[in-house]
C-alpha cells in the first residue's frame, strides 16, 4: 500500500511537468500568428498586441515554459489576461466547489452503484436485461441531458431543487447539499452504470470461488458471507474502476458545472478556453491534475486498508 | 477465411442486434450528409411566428426559440458530427492498432515502452487538452478530435496487444512466426482477422465515446459557434428554453443517446458474428448430446441395487440410500450420479476413489447439500444423524453444516478467503457455533490450531492466508472445520495439492482426530496411498455410480471388479523404474453420455455382449463387499476375470 501511494506521489512529479509542458508546447503548432489565433478573429490589433505581449508570445516557447515553471514552483501560476487576478488565488476559491462535486459524485455513485449491483446479483432474465440496458444508457446518454431532464423535473416542473448556483458550505450547509443534489446525480448517473455492472460481475465472480463454497460447507451464515466477505473482494474491485473513472468524470464535471453555473475550476477553465486566458486554463491543467492524483492516492489508501494483501505485493 | 463472406453477411442481416442500429446509423448518414437536398429548411430560416412550438406537420420535430426547424438543424448538424466522430476514431485506430500489433507479438523491450507511455497518457486529465487546444486553434473541432483520437490511443493500444499476445500464443500463429514469416505478415495474415471483432467493439465504443465529448463540449458553447447547428449546441439551446418548453430537449438529446446506442450495439453484434466464424455454431453437438441423453434416461429404469453391505454401517452418522443426483441442462435433465448408497459410521473412515470426472465430489456435496445451482436430489435419500434431510430449508442445512458435518477442500490456498487474517476466519468459525466474546473465541481459536498441531499459534493468528504454506493452509482449513466440534467431516481431496511428505502429515492429523473425537471422515480421493493409509472402507466410483466397496484391504489386494483393478495398476507409486505407467485407455464419459449398460463397458478389457444390453445393478457375491459387474458372483465370469488379472 505505501509502496503503491509512494509511487502515485513520484509519478505525479513527471506527470505535471509532462502536462504544464503539453500545454505550451501545443502552441507550437498554431498555424500563422498565434497571438490572433488565440485573441480570435474578433480580436482588435491593439488586443492582439496586448495578448502577444502579456503572453511573452515574442520569446520561444521554452524560455516561457522555464519561466512559468520557476513561478509555479513558488504557486506563482500568473495572471488571468482577462482581469489580471493572480490565477492562482482564483483557482484556489474554486477549488473547493470542483472538490465537492467530484468526491460527491464518486461516494454516491458508489454506494448506489454497489446496492444496485448487488440487488441484480441473483436476479434471473428480466433483471439481467435490464441491468444491460443500463449499462448501455449510462454509456450512451450524454451528463448535460440528464441534468437537464433532472432540471426539468425537480425545478421547473415541481419547484423542489435550485437549477443553478452554488452555496458555499460556509454559508448555509443545507443550501449547499441542495446546490449539489442535482449536478451530482447528473454526474453520477453514468459512474453508477458503470460500477453496478462492475459489483454484479465481481459478486457472481466471488461466490462462485472455493472459499465461499467451503464458508458455506462450515455453517457460515449467508449475511456474513455477502456483506462481509464478498462485499470486501467487490470492494477492492469498485474502487478500482472508480479511480479509472476519475478522469472521464472531471471531463464531464466540466459541463455539468456550466450547466449548473456553479463557479467551480471547470467552469473557469471553459470561460477562459472561449476567451483565449491561456494561464488560466494552464492553472486549471496544474490543478486537475493535483485532483486526480490526490483522488487516487486516496482510493489506494482504501483499497489498501480493505486488501492489505497489496502491502506484500 | 475458410467461410466465405455471404453466408456471414446474410447472417449478419437475419438479426435484429445488428440490422436496427445498423439501419439507424445509415438512415441518420443520409439525412445528415444528404441534409442540402432533403432538409425541409435551411437551418438558419427563422419563422419567429411558430417559436417554439412542438412536433406538427409543418415541423416535424418542432422549432427551437427562433422558430428553426429543429429537424432541418439536427440533419445539417449532423454531417459534422459524422464527420469529427470518424477524424477522431481514425487517428486512434491508425496509430493504436499498429502498436498493439507490435506490442503483443514482438513483447520486450518496444512493449515495456509502449505500455509505460500508455500509462502517462492515461493519467492525463483529457478534457484540459481539449480546452487548451480549442482556446489556442481559434475553436477548431478538428483539433479538438484529433486530440480525443490521440487521448483515446492507449486505451485501443492495451486492448488490441493483450489480444495478440493471445492469439500469438495460439499454436498455428506460433508455428507461422517459426517457420519465418515476419511479423507484420503474421499480424495481418493470422492475427489481425482474429481480434477483427474486438478492435470493431472498442471502435464503436470510441465512437460512442468521441459522439459524447463533442456533444458536451458544443453543448457548452465551445467548438461549433452558435448559430451553426450542431447536435451539443441544440442541447444547450433546449437548456435556456427549458423554463418554456421542455419538447426541445427530447430529440435533441435522445438523437445523441440514440446514435451512441446504436453504435455499441452495432459493435456488439458484430463482434459475435466475426465470433461465431472462429467458433463454428454449436448446433452440430446439440443434437448429438440430445441423442445421448435419451439413452441415460432409459437407463435409470435400473435393476435394484443389492447395498445392504454399503448400509451395513455400524453407528452411521451419515447415510445415503439409492442416490441419483440430476442436473438441468439446456438439452434436459441429466444424471451426475447415480443410485449411490453409502454409510459412514461413528469413528470410522469411508474413502471414495475414482478418476476425476466420476461423481466423487458432486457425492460429497450432496451430503452436504450444496449442490451446484440447478442440481437437485431427484431420487433417493440422504439422512443425517438418522434424520431424512430431503426437505431440508436453507436454515436447516446452515444449523447441519459445520456443527455436525464439516468440509475440507482440495486447493487449501484458495479455500480461505485472502482478505482476512487467520485468526479472524477462525474466530468467525467459532462464533458461527458458539455464543462467544471476541476473547473467548480467540482462546478457542488458539485452542483450535494446538488441535491441528500448529505451533506459534498467536504469530499464525496474525497471518493472512497467502502468508502461510499450503500445508499450514490445509491444517488452518481443518481447524475451521473443526470450530463447530463436527460429527463427520468431508475430505474432498484434502492432500491433492500438498507435497507428499505434507500428504502423510495430514492423514496422519486427520486419523489423530479421529481417534480423540470419534469424528467420523469421508475421505475423498483419487490417491489409492491415502485410502490404504486413512479408510477402513473403501468406495470405488465410476462415470457417477458406485462400482465397488469393501474393506480397504480387500479391495485393493483382491479388487472384484475391472475398473478398480485398472486403477490400482494404474497408481503412479507402484510403478517399476524404467517402465511405462500403466494407464487406462479412454476417458471417463461425461454425465450425459452415459452407455445404457455398464458404463465402463468401454474400456473393460472383459467386456462380454451381457454388459451393454441393460443397466448392471450392485451385487453382493461374499461379506466382502459389493461389485457392479455381470461377471462378478457369476462362476463363469469369475474364471474369465481369473484369467485376465
Amino acid at each position: 500500500m505505501w509502496r503503491t501511494s509512494g509511487m502515485r506521489i513520484v509519478q505525479a512529479v513527471p506527470l505535471l511537468l509532462f502536462v504544464s509542458a503539453l500545454t505550451f508546447f501545443l502552441q507550437l503548432f498554431i498555424p500563422g500568428d498565434a497571438a490572433r489565433s488565440i485573441g480570435g478573429l474578433t480580436a482588435s490589433p491593439q488586443a492582439i498586441a496586448a495578448l502577444r505581449h502579456r503572453l511573452h508570445l515574442d520569446q520561444p516557447v521554452w524560455e516561457r515554459y522555464w519561466a512559468w515553471l520557476k513561478d509555479a514552483v513558488h504557486g506563482d501560476l500568473g495572471r488571468s489576461i482577462s482581469n489580471n487576478e493572480a490565477v492562482s488565488g482564483t483557482l484556489n476559491t474554486r477549488l473547493g466547489v470542483t472538490l465537492s462535486l467530484v468526491i460527491a459524485t464518486t461516494l454516491l455513485a458508489l454506494v448506489v452503484g454497489v446496492v444496485l449491483g448487488m440487488a441484480s446479483v441473483r436476479g434471473g432474465r428480466t433483471t439481467r436485461l435490464a441491468a444491460d440496458s443500463a449499462s448501455i444508457a449510462g454509456m450512451t446518454i450524454p451528463a448535460f441531458w440528464v441534468g437537464l431532464l433532472g432540471i426539468w423535473v425537480f425545478n421547473t416542473r415541481f419547484d423542489l431543487l435550485p437549477a443553478n448556483g452554488y452555496v458555499f458550505f460556509g454559508t448555509s450547509a443545507g443550501g449547499w447539499a441542495r446546490s449539489l443534489v442535482l449536478p451530482v446525480a447528473a454526474l453520477a448517473f453514468a459512474l453508477v452504470t458503470v460500477i453496478a455492472k462492475q459489483t454484479r460481475e465481481q459478486f457472481a465472480d466471488v461466490l462462485s470461488r472455493d472459499f465461499v463454497r467451503n464458508l458455506r460447507a462450515n455453517g457460515v451464515s449467508e449475511r456474513s458471507i455477502l456483506f462481509k466477505h464478498s462485499l470486501r473482494h467487490v470492494s477492492v474491485t469498485v474502487l478500482t474502476v472508480a479511480g479509472n473513472n476519475l478522469i472521464g468524470l472531471l471531463g464531464s464535471a466540466v459541463v455539468i458545472e456550466e450547466l449548473f453555473g456553479l463557479p467551480g475550476l471547470g467552469s473557469a477553465a471553459v470561460t477562459a478556453a472561449s476567451s483565449g486566458d491561456i494561464p488560466v486554463i494552464q492553472g486549471v491543467a496544474v490543478y486537475f491534475t493535483l485532483i486526480v492524483v490526490g483522488l487516487n492516492l486516496l482510493l489506494d489508501l482504501a483499497i489498501g486498508w480493505l486488501n492489505p494483501q497489496a502491502v506484500a505485493a | 477465411m475458410s467461410t466465405p463472406q455471404v453466408p456471414i453477411i446474410r447472417r449478419a442481416l437475419g438479426r435484429p442486434r445488428i440490422t436496427i442500429p445498423a439501419v439507424i446509423l445509415v438512415l441518420e448518414l443520409i439525412a445528415s450528409f444528404g441534409a442540402s437536398w432533403l432538409a425541409p429548411y435551411p437551418p438558419q430560416q427563422a419563422d419567429f411566428a411558430s417559436a417554439l412550438s412542438g412536433p406538427s406537420a409543418k415541423h416535424l420535430l418542432g422549432t427551437d426559440r427562433l422558430g428553426r426547424d429543429v429537424l432541418s438543424r439536427l440533419m445539417y448538424g449532423g454531417a459534422d458530427t459524422f464527420r469529427e466522430i470518424a477524424i477522431a476514431v481514425l487517428i486512434t485506430l491508425v496509430i493504436a492498432v499498429p502498436l498493439g500489433l507490435v506490442a503483443g507479438l514482438r513483447r520486450g523491450r518496444i512493449d515495456a515502452a509502449l505500455m509505460r507511455m500508455a500509462d502517462v497518457v492515461m493519467s492525463i486529465p483529457g478534457i484540459i487538452l481539449l480546452l487548451i487546444v480549442l482556446a489556442l486553434f481559434s475553436q477548431s473541432m478538428t483539433a479538438a478530435m484529433i486530440v480525443i483520437g490521440l487521448l483515446s490511443v492507449p486505451g485501443m493500444m492495451r486492448v488490441v496487444r493483450s489480444a495478440s499476445l493471445t492469439v500469438g500464443r495460439e499454436t498455428y500463429v506460433a508455428a507461422a512466426r517459426v517457420s519465418g514469416l515476419g511479423t507484420w505478415r503474421v499480424a495481418r495474415r493470422h492475427v489481425l482477422p482474429r481480434i477483427t471483432g474486438l478492435i470493431l467493439v472498442n471502435a464503436a465504443l470510441a465512437c460512442a465515446n468521441t459522439l459524447l465529448i463533442a456533444a458536451g463540449l458544443n453543448a457548452i458553447g465551445l467548438g461549433v459557434k452558435p448559430p451553426a447547428p450542431s447536435w451539443g449546441g441544440m442541447m444547450a439551446d433546449a437548456a435556456q428554453t427549458l423554463n418554456q418548453s421542455l419538447w426541445l430537449a427530447i430529440p435533441t438529446g435522445g438523437l445523441v443517446a440514440v446514435t451512441a446506442a446504436a453504435l455499441i450495439v452495432l459493435g456488439d453484434g458484430l463482434r459475435d458474428t466475426l465470433a461465431e466464424r472462429w467458433s463454428g455454431t454449436s448446433h452440430a453437438t446439440t443434437t448429438r448430446r440430445r441423442t445421448a441423453v435419451t439413452t441415460t434416461v432409459a437407463a435409470a429404469a435400473a435393476p435394484e441395487s443389492d447395498d445392504a453391505w454399503l448400509l451395513a454401517e455400524p453407528h452411521p452418522v451419515v447415510r445415503l440410500t439409492k442416490v441419483t443426483v440430476t442436473a438441468e441442462t439446456e438439452h434436459g435433465e441429466v444424471e451426475l450420479i447415480s443410485d449411490v448408497s453409502l454409510a459412514v459410521g461413528q469413528g470410522r473412515t469411508v474413502g471414495l476413489v475414482g478418476e476425476s470426472g466420476c461423481g466423487k465430489s458432486m457425492t460429497g456435496l450432496a451430503l452436504l447439500g450444496l449442490l451446484p445451482n440447478g442440481a437437485r436430489v431427484a431420487s433417493g435419500t440422504v439422512e443425517i444423524d438418522g434424520t431424512d434431510v430431503g426437505s431440508y430449508g436453507p436454515a436447516q442445512w446452515r444449523a447441519l453444516r459445520g456443527g455436525t458435518i464439516a468440509f475440507i477442500s482440495q486447493e487449501p490456498m484458495v479455500g480461505l478467503d485472502p482478505l482476512f487474517t487467520i485468526g479472524q476466519l477462525l474466530r468467525e468459525a467459532v462464533r458461527t457455533h458458539e455464543k462467544l466474546s471476541r476473547k473467548e473465541a480467540t482462546l478457542r481459536a488458539r485452542e483450535l490450531l494446538a488441535q491441528v498441531q500448529l505451533p506459534d499459534p498467536d504469530r499464525v493468528l496474525k497471518l493472512r492466508p497467502s502468508q502461510i504454506s499450503g500445508g499450514m493452509a490445509q491444517r488452518v482449513s481443518i481447524a475451521v472445520a473443526l470450530a463447530g466440534r463436527p460429527r463427520i467431516l468431508v475430505a474432498d481431496e484434502p492432500t491433492t495439492a500438498l507435497d507428499v511428505t505434507v500428504q502423510r502429515e495430514i492423514v496422519q492429523l486427520l486419523r489423530t482426530i479421529q481417534r480423540d473425537t470419534g469424528m467420523a471422515l469421508l475421505m475423498i480421493s483419487h490417491d489409492w496411498d491415502v485410502i490404504a493409509e486413512a479408510c477402513d472402507t473403501a468406495l470405488v466410483m465410476y462415470a457417477g455410480q458406485v462400482v465397488e466397496a469393501g474393506p480397504t484391504e480387500r479391495v485393493m489386494t483382491a479388487p472384484l471388479h475391472p475398473y478398480t483393478r485398472k486403477l490400482l495398476a494404474a497408481n503412479p507409486r507402484l510403478a517399476t523404474v524404467g517402465e511405462p505407467i500403466p494407464t487406462i485407455p479412454g476417458t471417463v464419459p461425461p454425465p450425459g453420455q452415459w452407455p445404457v449398460g455398464c458404463h465402463f463397458a468401454d474400456r473393460c478389457p472383459d467386456r462380454v455382449t451381457r454388459c451393454t444390453e441393460a443397466p448392471i445393478a450392485l451385487t453382493q457375491p461374499d461379506d466382502q463387499g459389493v461389485a457392479r459387474c455381470v461377471l462378478v458372483g457369476d462362476e463363469l465370469g469369475e474364471e474369465l476375470l481369473e484369467v485376465s488379472s
